[in-house]
């Protein structure tokens, strides 16, 4: 059967990260690329593009925040309840060089958690930034310091760790450290400020629009000259980045409408 | 030398290979990749009078033989789909605007903001076969069919099209209204009305329950539809459903399509799938000794 159509699976378990932020564990058996993403379908209320957030062979995850009506359903199922699953999507991230470093705003630090811990099981030297306006939204963090990886963590009112924005401790880091390679997933802005800091370091950012089809068909999540984030994306190169206009400006709504970042 | 040129009444393309109203035609950006990727002409996404957010997903589920949507007309409103078209201003593939709405006055409206803004023909989206007041839902009242097209031809000096639906069954009689009300093509065929069912939930699986099929599986039927049309009028027929390789173009030609829309196969075959088409149906010609599309087209009407 074709992967493009929902297949019907139940929550194997559910976990709290922080306030309003959730991991929802779910059979799913088959390979997946760390940075690529599922379509959730909640039936009778909407299907989303989720980035997995861990997985094994036989079950994949994904962590997100409360926010809209599909996370919100999501965030209220329980063990046993029925998703629907189809994909996986995207191009995922490519690893290249021995120090890394990931940077992580708000929820993106989710998607990265994978790629990260491929990088500590490959032993490559790895920093993560991870940034979160406040202490109590903050999550992953013991996760990824269990893999091996030098933890830095910022948040904007400095409740915990660095206060600031995790582009500036990013901006540090790059200056102190010889980094090969910057990973990042966040706020679009963050990104196209960690990319000005990039000029030659190798960088990959993983980019969220309003997807419909998730196969390359309809063109609602184009960015620049017809790059469709679902299939070309999510996961874009620094090189590319700098050529599109709409990174770190704008997305489009349902609509189809310019919405400013 | 094959010649690939083609007409559509007064508009010439320099390849019959037309991208589909609704897919990859959002923006700008997606319409200068097609074109650069050898479409011979863009049709843009339905667009209506007001901003419109569509259905809530899913959308879109491929099944086996096909691709299953209901999109529900998602569009930004020709206003500011308007900033879209004026970045394709100097492009010189043609732009056919689709439009849709309830009422002939909106569409004159839509018609003549399409003029306004460079497009070389409109499209009449009376076909769509999953929009409540909408689409089919229009094409089904032929007065209101026939009232739309003269209002618009009286208004507006572009060439009108008009796309079909392959869920009417007096297609015959449909075509004939579309050529007395002086249309200048008839576009055959929309997707075929359908619905999947997921067992496991007992759900139908696209938010609107049901949707359009499109894809390969429909070939045949737009075949027939585009067959039927070119006995019956004396004006040009695009057509389009279930086209991925040259070969489907030139039965298309045969069946008395003059040049053809391709949507799905941009799934299949990537966005690519335009040179690969000409390409084929280049070489289709030369194996059988034809110069021109024109020796080809209605073939199988004689």
């Amino acid at each position: 059967m074709s992967i493009n159509i929902p297949h019907i699976t139940s929550i194997a378990s559910s976990s709290i990260e922080a306030i309003d932020i959730k991991t929802i564990t779910f059979r799913f058996a088959g390979c997946v690329a760390p940075g690529q993403f599922f379509m959730i379908w909640v039936p009778g209320i909407d299907e989303i593009p989720m980035s997995v957030s861990s997985f094994t062979k036989e079950t994949k995850a994904i962590t997100f925040r409360n926010v809209g009506d599909a996370t919100h359903a999501l965030y209220h199922l329980r063990k046993g309840d029925k998703i629907g699953i189809r994909g996986p999507y995207g191009n995922g991230f490519t690893l290249k060089g021995k120090r890394l470093l990931f940077v992580g705003g708000g929820t993106g630090i989710a998607m990265l958690a994978p790629a990260i811990e491929e990088a500590c099981k490959k032993k490559l030297e790895t920093t993560v930034i991870i940034g979160a306006k406040t202490q109590n939204q903050l999550f992953f963090e013991k996760r990824i310091r269990r893999c091996g990886a030098t933890v830095l963590v910022s948040t904007d009112d400095g409740s915990t760790g660095y206060k600031g924005y995790a582009s500036a401790l990013a901006k540090n880091a790059l200056k102190e450290e010889h980094i090969d390679a910057v990973y990042t997933c966040g706020p679009e802005p963050m990104m196209k400020t960690l990319l000005s800091y990039c000029k030659t370091i190798p960088f990959q950012a993983s980019l969220e629009r309003y997807m419909k089809c998730a196969i390359g068909l309809c063109g609602q999540c184009c960015i620049g000259k017809g790059l469709r984030v679902c299939l070309e994306g999510p996961i874009f190169d620094g090189a590319t980045l700098r050529t599109i206009k709409d990174f770190g400006s704008y997305r489009r709504d349902a609509a189809g409408r310019k919405i400013l970042f | 030398m094959t010649d690939l040129n083609t007409a559509i009444g007064p508009l010439r393309l320099k390849n019959p290979t037309m991208l589909a109203s609704g897919i990859m035609d959002e923006d700008a950006g997606s319409i200068q990749r097609m074109i650069e990727l050898g479409a011979g002409a863009i049709v843009t996404k339905s667009i209506g009078i007001h901003p419109r957010d569509g259905y809530a997903n899913p959308t879109v589920i491929e099944l086996e033989h096909g691709i299953l949507n209901a999109m529900g007309l998602p569009n930004p409103g020709i206003d500011l789909y308007g900033k879209e078209m004026n970045v394709l201003k100097k492009t010189e593939v043609p732009i056919i605007g689709s439009i849709f709405a309830a009422t002939a006055e909106d569409f004159v409206t839509l018609a003549t903001k399409m003029q306004g803004l460079g497009a070389a023909a409109v499209e009449l989206n009376v076909s769509c076969p999953h929009a409540k007041h909408y689409g089919l839902e229009v094409g089904s009242d032929l007065s209101l069919v026939y009232d739309i097209i003269s209002s618009i031809k009286h208004h507006v000096h572009l060439p009108v099209f008009v796309k079909v639906s392959p869920n009417m069954t007096n297609l015959v009689e449909v075509a004939q209204t579309i050529e007395n009300a002086k249309a200048d093509a008839i576009v055959a065929i929309n997707t075929v009305r359908g619905m999947k069912i997921n067992l496991e939930t007992g759900l139908p699986i696209l938010a609107n329950k049901t949707g359009g099929y499109s894809g390969k599986a429909i070939k045949p039927i737009g075949i027939r539809c585009v067959y039927d049309i070119a006995q019956t009028v004396h004006i040009p027929v695009i057509g389009v459903g279930g086209i991925t390789n040259g070969e489907d173009a030139i039965e298309y030609f045969m069946a008395g399509a003059c040049a053809i829309q391709v949507g799905s196969a941009v799934y299949y075959r990537g966005p690519e799938v335009f040179h690969h088409i000409n390409k084929e149906i280049a070489q289709w010609m030369r194996k059988h000794n034809y110069k021109k599309l024109s020796e080809i087209i209605g073939a199988a009407c004689r």
